[in-house]
């Protein structure tokens, strides 16, 4: 993150800052602007609590650790995707109005609010996590740290949905929805798929439902991704070869084709 | 009045953090029809913040780890005022809960031999904490999310339950409000479980999320059910302090865990000198056995770094009050000069970068500055140990939510092994009480209609009062009144003013329309809030002595005879709060030579 000058905003000084926040609901809306007393540290997620409190009761906001562990108040801030308890208000210039936006990919419910059920949705079409027997009688697995590395990247995963907000598949064409899951899932089948205990092949699952193909590797979720996750290099570029290994290779294909199994 | 959508199941969770998934996840698993309701998305309650680890006594670093040990640990831990049946349970229980979050795909960081690592953690004889770096809470929560849905269970997110219903004595279901529409909803249900977490956001500085306003507590209050140690709330030792906004941010004591001690403006190891006499034979008493104990527990004491919770924030009030706070009213929190950069970075990750992007403080290269934070609630719902039943028949609680295990002060770790085992029992509990229920409870048309009347009375906009004035007020009554320090008067002049802003609530002001309206989900949230600060604050009242998290100036001392009680609160038929001195279960013999074991 880059660190704006800072020098106007002395310890234990406040200073006022107008919030261009977009208000309404699936019928329309329009931005509100609010001007508000900043206090040092804060982060865009307070400004709007202190609108909340003393301006605009009603104005609808997710949010929940305010600390960047449980991804829940995406928004897009000057046009920027990001989680907004993260974003510190001195990376910002603050001699002009910030604008608050929801994020534009999913349904608007009101104000910064949105129905991210497809993320949820598509959760539930994944297949399964299928571990083998544990090695122990008293339940427990052996796994060597270094084998579940790649899958504990993966699960770093907040949630945040901003990797699904900024990818192009669905964001400039919602009408993709309906056959592509989106970089979160992908990081989430990619998990399942390196997981050291998993016996299932979701290989055709990645291939049909998943939509992988439409991803055209933009890393557009990897620059967004709050935990840095490598969900190109790490999650997708790994599925997309396992599906063209399987799918699209000759000699396996004539193989699968002489023997019977595919 | 019009109909309300209306749901039908044997069994209601309400939250889903921890406790409220391995619930759910058991209870469905029995047979029985099931649904999660929770305030937020699924996958986004507290559990999710939770950092250092779960405390399981499998015995993966020291062999010489057993359940009878981690009894041990917590029933001190809790200054003996645990329920020590659900203290046994827990330590028996809880590596079979590990072992199960990894058969459902949770990946724990690992020993050289490939077994679950444990780290070590305040008040624990041995590193006893399952882990991933210092996100177990993320791992432990997703892990569940997970086997929910792939277990096809029923969740109503954004759903926020306002009442429960009853059938004569019986639970008969809830009723609440949909976040999203602020449309009206009830749930038809044999039995409920609440896990709904604490009560931090009747405090000012505060570790915790919007959606910990005691619901779960006032729930079961009003529907007859009984709270037991109220008075007991955890502060955190080792909150970020600077800047403003971050104040309460949890630093978690795995920073202590893996080699972290705290400083202060002398540059010295304070604690050293805040050995209570309870935990002196355990403690080492110089920084050389302290720094041996990390590599080798077995022969050596641990360090007054890692005392229980309470004996540190305690500690650090009094170096803060003494002058040799750090520069914004904390100490100094230092890993930097004692573990390398790498180390840190992959043993603490969130933490570096927590403080890295909100404070500008490299975690590596500086000390961090801490200070207490309202972190949890022991005091919860009275419930039966083996099942989670509370005392109103098809009730039933587990996690924070619920009593007795933690006793006066709980150890770090074991909340998310409490989650685990509490949830599945109140799973099973509810469960089986619901399948062997014979006639279904009746949901009556006239008690629904009078909880949306209520919810609709919230929604008034000709009161003068700003509902988040209100909550903000509180919270400043709270934490300079019952806070970490407590006098008599104080406490009184506390609930003098709850009781005035019970009056403000009732005038609370709501604008908007009812669609997704924090303001008017506040103003409802306020009832709640205002009687689990009312019943803390009439619990410390009570109980004129100093135990766990519960400090009196004017009764500094720890007295024997109060160790014999449990305060006990319900509500009068005219709805005032009914407090009682219960005693406390006995311990068996065999449980207390456990105790009685030199540590």
């Amino acid at each position: 993150m880059t660190q704006a000058d800072t020098s106007h905003l002395e310890p234990g000084t406040s200073r006022t800052v107008t919030l261009r926040v977009f208000r309404g609901d699936a019928s329309g809306g329009e931005f509100v602007d609010y001007t508000v007393e900043m206090d040092e540290g804060q982060v865009v997620l307070d400004v709007l609590h202190t609108v909340q409190a003393t301006q605009a009761g009603d104005l609808a906001v997710r949010w929940n650790c305010k600390a960047g562990k449980c991804g829940s108040c995406s928004a897009e801030v000057n046009g920027k995707p990001c989680l907004m308890c993260m974003t510190r208000m001195n990376t910002l210039d603050v001699s002009k109005p910030i604008s608050v936006t929801p994020i534009k990919t999913f349904p608007l419910i009101k104000d910064l609010v949105t129905d991210v059920s497809f993320n949820y949705e598509g959760a539930k079409q994944i297949p399964a996590f299928a571990p083998r027997a544990p090695d122990a009688a008293d339940g427990s697995y052996r796994m060597m740290q270094q084998d579940i590395e790649r899958g504990q990247e993966f699960r770093k995963c907040i949630e945040c949905f901003l990797c699904q907000d900024v990818c192009h598949v669905i964001r400039d064409h919602p009408e993709n929805k309906p056959n592509f899951l989106g970089p979160r899932q992908f990081v989430r089948l990619a998990e399942l798929e390196m997981h050291p205990l998993d016996t299932a092949d979701r290989t055709e699952f990645i291939r049909e439902a998943g939509g992988i193909a439409y991803c055209n590797i933009t890393k557009c979720c990897t620059e967004v991704c709050p935990e840095s996750i490598h969900i190109t290099d790490n999650a997708i570029i790994p599925l997309k070869e396992r599906v063209v290994d399987k799918y699209y290779d000759p000699f396996r294909w004539i193989f699968g084709k002489l023997t019977g199994r595919d | 009045m019009a109909e309300i959508e209306t749901h039908e199941y044997d069994v209601v969770v309400i939250g889903a953090g921890g406790a409220g998934l391995r619930a759910a996840i058991e209870a469905s698993a029995l047979g029985a029809r099931t649904a999660l309701v929770c305030k937020s998305l699924l996958g986004k309650a507290h559990t999710v913040m939770a950092e250092g680890g779960i405390a399981a006594a499998m015995g993966n670093v020291y062999a010489e780890d057993n359940w009878q040990v981690h009894f041990r640990d917590t029933m001190r831990g809790g200054k003996m005022l645990g329920n020590c049946r659900m203290a046994q349970i827990h330590a028996q229980e809880a590596p079979a809960r590990v072992h199960e979050l990894e058969s459902w795909g949770a990946l724990f960081d690992r020993t050289d031999d490939g077994r679950i690592q444990q780290r070590a953690f305040g008040g624990h004889r041995y590193d006893r904490l399952a882990h991933v770096g210092d996100r177990t809470g993320l791992e432990m929560i997703r892990t569940l999310q997970q086997h929910a849905v792939q277990e096809g269970i029923d969740v109503y997110m954004e759903c926020t339950i306002s009442r429960l219903l009853k059938d004569g004595d019986r639970i008969s279901g809830a009723v609440g409000y949909w976040r999203e529409s602020g449309e009206y909803v009830a749930f038809k249900a044999k039995a409920v479980v609440l896990a709904t977490g604490g009560t931090g956001k009747a405090f000012r500085i505060n570790s915790n999320s919007w959606e910990y306003t005691g619901d779960g507590h006032s729930l079961a209050y009003w529907a007859g059910a009984e709270l037991i140690d109220m008075e007991f709330i955890q502060f955190h030792p080792t909150g970020m302090v600077w800047p403003p906004s971050v104040r309460g941010i949890l630093v978690t004591e795995g920073v202590r865990g893996d080699g972290g001690t705290l400083t202060n403006s002398d540059g010295k190891r304070f604690m050293f000198g805040y050995i209570s006499d309870y935990f002196r034979a355990e403690t080492a008493e110089t920084e050389e056995e302290a720094d041996r104990w990390y590599d080798d527990k077995l022969n050596n004491r641990r360090t007054p770094d890692l005392l229980p919770r309470d004996e540190v924030a305690r500690a650090i009030v009094a170096e803060v009050k003494a002058g040799r706070g750090s520069p914004h009213g904390g100490v100094f929190l230092d890993i930097a000069s004692r573990r390398p950069a790498d180390y840190i970075k992959r043993a603490l990750p969130s933490m570096y970068h927590q403080f890295k992007q909100l404070a500008d403080v490299d975690i590596t290269a500086a000390a961090m500055e801490v200070g207490p934070t309202m972190h949890y609630t022991m005091g919860g719902v009275r419930v039966e140990p083996d099942t989670g039943a509370a005392t109103v028949p098809g009730l039933f609680a587990a996690g924070e939510c619920a009593g007795g295990m933690h006793g006066a002060n709980r150890l770090g770790g074991n909340s998310l092994s409490d989650l685990l085992v509490f949830g599945r029992r109140a799973g099973i509990g509810a469960a089986e009480y619901a399948l062997g229920l014979g006639s279904p409870p009746a949901l009556a048309d006239a008690d629904v209609a009078s909880v949306t009347t209520e919810m609709d009375a919230n929604f008034g906009s000709d009161g003068d009062e700003n509902p988040y004035t209100i909550q903000s007020d509180l919270q400043d009554a709270m934490h300079t009144l019952v806070g970490i320090i407590r006098t008599g008067p104080e406490i009184e002049e506390a609930l003098g003013k709850i009781a005035d802003l019970k009056g403000r609530a009732a005038k609370a002001s709501v604008t908007g329309s009812k669609a997704y309206n924090p303001g008017w989900h506040l103003a409802m949230d306020l009832r709640s809030l205002l009687t689990v600060s009312e019943a803390i604050a009439r619990s410390a009242a009570e109980r004129t002595e100093s135990r766990g998290g519960h400090t009196r100036d004017d009764y500094q001392e720890t007295d024997p005879e109060w160790g014999k009680w449990n305060l006990s609160l319900s509500q009068n038929a005219d709805g005032s709060m009914k407090l009682e001195k219960t005693p406390l279960l006995e311990i068996p013999a065999d449980l207390a030579a456990l105790i009685e074991e030199a540590g």
